[in-house]
């Protein structure tokens, strides 16, 4: 993926840089011996990744292809008559873009509330004891078995009690609860992970909890808060099942299920409709592709392994 | 600088005040989780001892356990049981072996590393709805790719309605799923692989082990505990399938495709027995429950031997 340049890049991004450098120049044995392997392995990498994009890629070559190409025996993969007019129709037809930022707002939102809810909270799983704590720790996981649509019903009827149906910020409440489970766990691992002398050294100069949180713990921890940040925001920005079954009203509409009105009863608009796909694409992929650089660390050091 | 007797106040409040931190950082989330996770679990059980309806003022008789009597007496759960059944037994293992595959081949250095891991996760980053609609247009009956493709290989042109039929509507389903979810395993495989200590692979080789053992004695039992928490989450996943059924199929042709999740839903919000829904959703969430415990319970002790 290309690097992308934001700006300086701060010292320990580039002392980890100098230090991958240091390690790719060595003549370190792999993991498959002496031999490295590299034209293989490079093929094989090759098959994996033309599968995983071979899709998306056609679905780029479609939304630019007039839907009478689309719509013809033989499959077109390279479009003979480029046209943006997909894009253009998507984007005002249906009341598209108001549904784009509903799911921009929701996603937002949930982004914040889960990393804001989830860091305090890892904060004192990670540094204080206090009774119960491995119990009420375990409570939060054994959610992580219980996810998502399977809960559905009794929230939509909670969420009816509390007139909290078609209502984007509910759409969040429950958003962040679903993701609290897993970011808890992830930030958890990670913090314990920082020395605790850091810490003391702060306190000593007088700062205060949320200040240790928000000056020290947070930017240490910049690869798992961007993990937590894209899962968080990948799951808010596609969730389609929730969002169906607590938003009915047209206006309030998130992407996914927008995308679903190009879907008519007996004729559905290709063009248009991969074209939407592709404005529902590319803001998670964006996302990834910026946060990827503490992507695999992040994951690496969160407590999986 | 505060008086002898105002610092000896000031810590008094401190270490008052730091017995309380822990609660205070925990209970946004606590109360976040409380509501919109435990509470609707709860009700999930209750109502399923009831014949309950959502309408406020509605006489709620308790049924004990007739509802789950009904469920395996019911064609259609058994159907669905059986699918979700086969989409565990079929995905998980195969997304775990891909996923491992594509880690061990792009852990090592290699030409263009960074963009291929790239490349591999973007699926997982895609939302289901496209995802699903992509793959509903290759797999389309007039036009498709998959046709098309199969086409070259026969005598005459294929003409397959993939989706309209059972076992070839269950295959696009699996392919769709094991396409979206290698890059997920691939993540998590790669962090682990790249922990694996290489002094201890050149070690076993020293000692003049073979690649095959090497890999058996040393390489996957440190990456035990990864492995651990990719299958239960991926097993937990699967149980769980719906969104791409219910995107692609819709259950059909008549419940032939559907899952478990799916027949839940439909009996809550199609014929608004939630009652019912819940019981069907409670055993699921009790089995899977159950079988992640005993899971992560194996694999640890298979880690301490």
């Amino acid at each position: 993926m290309s690097r992308l340049q934001l700006g300086a890049e701060p010292t320990t991004a580039r002392a980890s840089k100098r230090a991958r450098r240091r390690e790719e120049n060595s003549h370190e044995p792999g993991l498959f011996g002496v031999r490295t392997w590299t034209k293989t392995r490079l093929a094989l990498a090759c098959v994996f990744a033309v599968v995983a994009v071979f899709p998306l890629l056609y679905m780029v070559s479609l939304s630019f292809q007039p839907t009478d190409d689309i719509f013809t025996t033989h499959p077109t993969l390279i479009p003979s008559h480029p046209t943006t007019l997909n894009y253009v129709q998507a984007w005002t037809e249906n009341d598209f873009s108001r549904f784009f930022f509903n799911s921009m707002g929701v996603a937002l939102l949930t982004v914040v509330l889960t990393v804001v809810l989830a860091s305090l909270a890892a904060f004192a799983f990670a540094r204080y004891r206090f009774p119960c704590k491995e119990l009420i720790f375990y409570l939060f996981l054994a959610a992580l078995a219980v996810p998502s649509v399977d809960l559905i019903i009794p929230q939509y009827i909670l969420m009816a009690r509390l007139h909290l149906t078609n209502s984007l910020p509910g759409l969040s409440l429950i958003y962040t609860s679903e993701n609290l489970p897993f970011s808890i766990f992830l930030l958890r691992g990670f913090f314990e992970a920082i020395p605790k002398e850091l810490e003391e050294s702060f306190r000593l100069e007088g700062a205060r909890t949320l200040r240790v949180l928000t000056r020290l713990i947070a930017p240490l921890s910049a690869p798992a808060l961007a993990v937590v940040a894209v899962f968080t925001f990948n799951f808010a920005w596609e969730e389609f099942v929730v969002a169906s079954t607590l938003i009915d009203k047209s206006t309030r509409l998130t992407l996914p299920i927008g995308l679903n009105s190009f879907i008519g009863e007996h004729t559905t608009s290709w063009g248009p409709l991969f074209a939407g796909s592709m404005f529902a694409t590319v803001p998670s992929i964006l996302v990834y592709v910026v946060s990827q650089r503490w992507f695999r660390r992040g994951v690496s050091v969160g407590g999986i392994r | 600088m505060d008086k002898p007797s105002g610092a000896g106040f000031r810590r008094a409040r401190q270490r008052a005040g730091n017995l309380l931190t822990p609660y205070a950082l925990l209970i946004p989330a606590a109360a976040m989780f409380a509501v919109f996770i435990i509470y609707p679990l709860y009700r999930q059980f209750n109502i399923s001892f009831y014949d309950w309806h959502i309408f406020p003022g509605a006489s709620n008789p308790g049924v004990g356990l007739t509802n789950f009597r009904a469920m395996f007496k019911d064609p259609a759960v058994r159907t669905a049981a059986v699918n979700t059944l086969l989409f565990v037994v079929i995905t998980v293992p195969i997304q775990i072996v891909l996923g491992l595959a594509a880690a061990a081949i792009l852990t090592d250095r290699l030409p263009g590393r960074g963009l291929l891991r790239g490349l591999i996760f973007i699926p997982v980053v895609t939302s289901w709805v496209v995802v699903a609609y992509i793959f509903a247009y290759i797999f389309a009956e007039q036009g498709g790719l998959a046709n098309a493709f199969l086409s070259l290989f026969a005598s005459h042109p294929v003409h397959t309605d993939w989706l309209a039929h059972r076992w070839t509507g269950e295959a696009v389903i699996w392919i769709v799923s094991i396409w979206k979810g290698i890059g997920w395993s691939f993540i998590m495989f790669l962090a682990a692989l790249d922990g694996v200590p290489r002094t201890l692979l050149e070690a076993s080789r020293v000692d003049g082990a073979r690649e095959g053992s090497v890999w058996r004695h040393v390489v996957l039992p440190s990456i035990r505990p990864t492995m651990a928490f990719v299958l239960v989450l991926l097993l937990i996943g699967a149980s769980q399938v719906w969104i791409q059924v219910f995107l692609l199929t819709g259950g059909g042709p008549y419940g032939s495709t559907q899952v478990l999740l799916g027949v839940a839903y439909q009996q809550a919000f199609s014929f608004f027995n939630f009652s019912y829904a819940g019981a069907i959703a409670s055993v699921m969430a009790l089995v899977v429950l159950v079988f992640s415990i005993v899971q992560i319970r194996l694999l640890r002790r298979g880690q301490v031997r």
